[in-house]
């Protein structure tokens, strides 16, 4: 009898705790690293705040965009925008989140944050491994009044695949022919010369503890890490140093209504204020929604994360995507996004 | 309760509940053949498109461009021959005299507490290696050893130091195996100087051998198949060996004569790329995979042969 009483309560406990699963649709999603700070805030913040959970796993871009074609996460996140003949031809949207800055961080014994100001083909000549002292003449004549210690360069770069690594050499490539003929553009690439860190925080601890050294990471693990970031001349000519402002300001001059399928890189972008490696990060969804509730929790999230997530995201050094942009992708959704051949967002 | 045992009905007649249990364990057993040799299919499957695209070509070819999609593994398995042969040359002699030390002698309050440290210092999961090495270990190479090395022994001027170190690279990799596979490969030691019968070394003290004599002449030549069994199973750990590693090597895949320059290992290599490669990007990991297994597997066969080799002898005598 007991034991009846007890198989009874167990089954009780499991078909309640199936209910419970069943009613509070899971949201997963899986991509960039870049900004998953900012994702974890916000799928936290979403979930005390409405109850929805979103699971959000920071395995890479390039793991994202595998998943969301493999079908196996309700959205991707990727650092590198899709072209729109990949996009259709797997039935995807992308439309950009966020968009942040990557920044070359050094340690120098006696050079203060932004003390050091840097140009493109200075930045690529370092990370080709052709300047190897601190006190090169390419270097100096960029810095009259500063003492460089003559201490040899150690280059730190990402030793996994990541789209913070394709945000930079993407800018090297524009502003280094040297760089753009002997390595390129990509989420991994030949790097010449230097270390590897495993991540953000690989990077930034190696150069913590690198006497000399030079990396690159985004902004938020830089202050995290109390690393000295560098000034950097921008296409305008002007020597700027990172900032929300300056990140703000590449994007402001971007021209969304002429990219299509959200294609947009912010990398050297003109105007006097604006931070030359910007990069945006995108979310990837399925045109045709399998299930209807779900697509809309779904876009709900986002809505949210654009109104909302805005503050979150500035107090850990994102710019949130300007109004403008956030009702044009409203307006994409409200198009493409189906479920059964009817419109999930209105 | 003698008439409860016979009346007892069973659910399947005993003969056929008999058959089934063998036919489960067989099943059980065969899992085991079935998933190596899935693993080892899979990979070569995977690894086709780099292995019709790169040929022999990828295994000396130096280039690794994920850019123009060019791949070669020589980088990573230079990197993971000399970090597992500084492993297996610093962490043999220790362990040798260390269960040397253990069994021929170290009094029992010793030898007991000793021994359990072994054990337990071979169960430190990899990653705690790892925090170690980068935290502490990278540091003080940059600041005592690699110094000492490079300027006080005036090491720099050969090729295989140079001037230039910063604590990560091929020696502190090396170094931090070395400690991993130490505690395996002493562990196994002590049991093989065990197994050494004790008549043998106490006629060897009555006939008027001293104990240098005895571990020399005795202890070791009679253990000296199972030492080298040891050696195997550590250079087993310390090929595989991924994050351990992964944070002190430097990751760079330009190869490099120095042992103070960064460099990479094919499981490094692996753990690195595998999430953001695609196409013949996660091919080419996937043929570096089975280079790997094919490198382990080869030690694991010739380790294993040794071991049944030295177990039959003490059967023999």
């Amino acid at each position: 009898m007991k034991k009846k009483l007890t198989i009874a309560a167990v089954l009780t406990v499991i078909m309640g705790l199936g209910g419970v699963v069943a009613k509070a649709a899971v949201i997963n999603g899986a991509g960039a690293s870049f900004p998953a700070p900012v994702y974890r805030v916000w799928t936290y913040s979403y979930k005390k705040a409405t109850g929805t959970r979103v699971n959000y796993q920071s395995v890479g871009s390039g793991a994202g965009i595998r998943q969301i074609k493999g079908k196996t996460v309700n959205f991707g996140a990727s650092d590198k925008p899709l072209k729109k003949a990949d996009l259709d031809k797997h039935g995807i949207v992308q439309f950009p989140m966020l968009m942040g800055g990557v920044v070359v961080v050094i340690n120098i014994p006696g050079i203060k944050t932004n003390q050091l100001k840097l140009d493109g083909k200075t930045i690529g000549d370092i990370f080709l491994g052709k300047i190897k002292k601190w006190n090169d003449p390419a270097i100096l004549s960029l810095n009259l009044g500063i003492t460089l210690p003559g201490i040899p360069i150690t280059v730190v770069h990402r030793s996994d695949g990541s789209g913070t690594t394709w945000i930079f050499t993407n800018y090297l490539s524009k502003v280094s022919a040297n760089w753009k003929n002997q390595v390129g553009t990509g989420k991994a690439v030949k790097w010449p010369v230097g270390l590897g860190g495993q991540k953000n925080p690989g990077v930034s601890g190696n150069v913590k503890r690198i006497k000399g050294s030079i990396g690159y990471v985004e902004y938020t693990y830089a202050i995290e890490a109390k690393l000295s970031t560098t000034t950097i001349k921008n296409k305008a000519g002007k020597f700027i140093g990172p900032s929300i402002k300056a990140f703000q300001t590449a994007g402001a001059n971007a021209d969304w209504n002429n990219a299509p399928g959200y294609y947009m890189v912010l990398t050297d972008q003109p105007g006097d204020g604006s931070w030359p490696i910007t990069g945006v990060t995108y979310i990837l969804i399925y045109k045709q929604q399998q299930n209807a509730a779900k697509a809309k929790t779904m876009l709900k999230y986002f809505e949210w994360c654009y109104s909302q997530g805005a503050t979150a995201a500035t107090r850990m050094s994102y710019v949130p995507m300007p109004a403008s942009i956030v009702k044009m992708v409203k307006q994409m959704w409200a198009k493409e996004i189906k479920a059964n051949g009817v419109a999930v967002y209105k | 309760m003698k008439s409860e045992l016979i009346s007892r009905k069973y659910l399947i007649p005993p003969e056929l509940s008999d058959r089934v249990f063998k036919i489960i364990t067989a099943i059980a057993a065969f899992v085991v053949i079935a998933l190596m040799v899935a693993f080892f299919v899979q990979l070569v499957w995977y690894s086709m498109p780099s292995i019709r695209q790169f040929g022999f070509k990828f295994i000396i070819s130096t280039e690794w461009d994920p850019v123009k999609n060019v791949f070669g593994a020589l980088p990573s398995i230079v990197g993971t021959l000399i970090t597992t042969s500084i492993a297996v040359a610093i962490a043999v002699p220790i362990s040798f005299i260390a269960a040397m030390f253990l069994v021929e002698s170290a009094p029992p309050c010793i030898q007991i507490p000793v021994s359990y440290a072994l054990d337990l210092l071979a169960a430190i999961p990899s990653i705690i290696f790892g925090m170690w090495g980068l935290f502490v270990f990278v540091p003080f190479m940059q600041d005592y050893i690699q110094p000492f090395l490079a300027e006080t022994l005036h090491l720099k001027s050969l090729p295989v130091f140079g001037d230039v170190y910063n604590g990560f690279g091929f020696l502190t990799a090396g170094l931090i195996l070395a400690l991993m596979i130490l505690p395996f490969i002493c562990a196994v030691m002590r049991d093989v100087f065990k197994m050494v019968p004790a008549v043998l070394k106490e006629s060897a003290f009555g006939a008027g051998a001293t104990s240098w004599e005895v571990s020399m002449g005795i202890t070791m030549k009679y253990g000296a198949r199972g030492m080298l069994g040891a050696v195997f199973l550590g250079l087993g750990r310390a090929v595989g060996e991924t994050m351990a590693v992964l944070f002190i090597i430097g990751n760079s895949q330009n190869l490099s004569y120095s042992l103070f320059s960064g460099g990479t290992t094919i499981a490094a290599t692996l753990a690195n790329n595998f999430a953001e490669a695609d196409g013949i990007f996660m091919s080419s990991l996937f043929e570096l995979g089975l280079i790997l297994l094919a490198m382990s597997f080869c030690i694991q066969i010739v380790g294993q042969l040794w071991l049944n080799r030295v177990s039959r002898k003490m059967g023999e005598r």
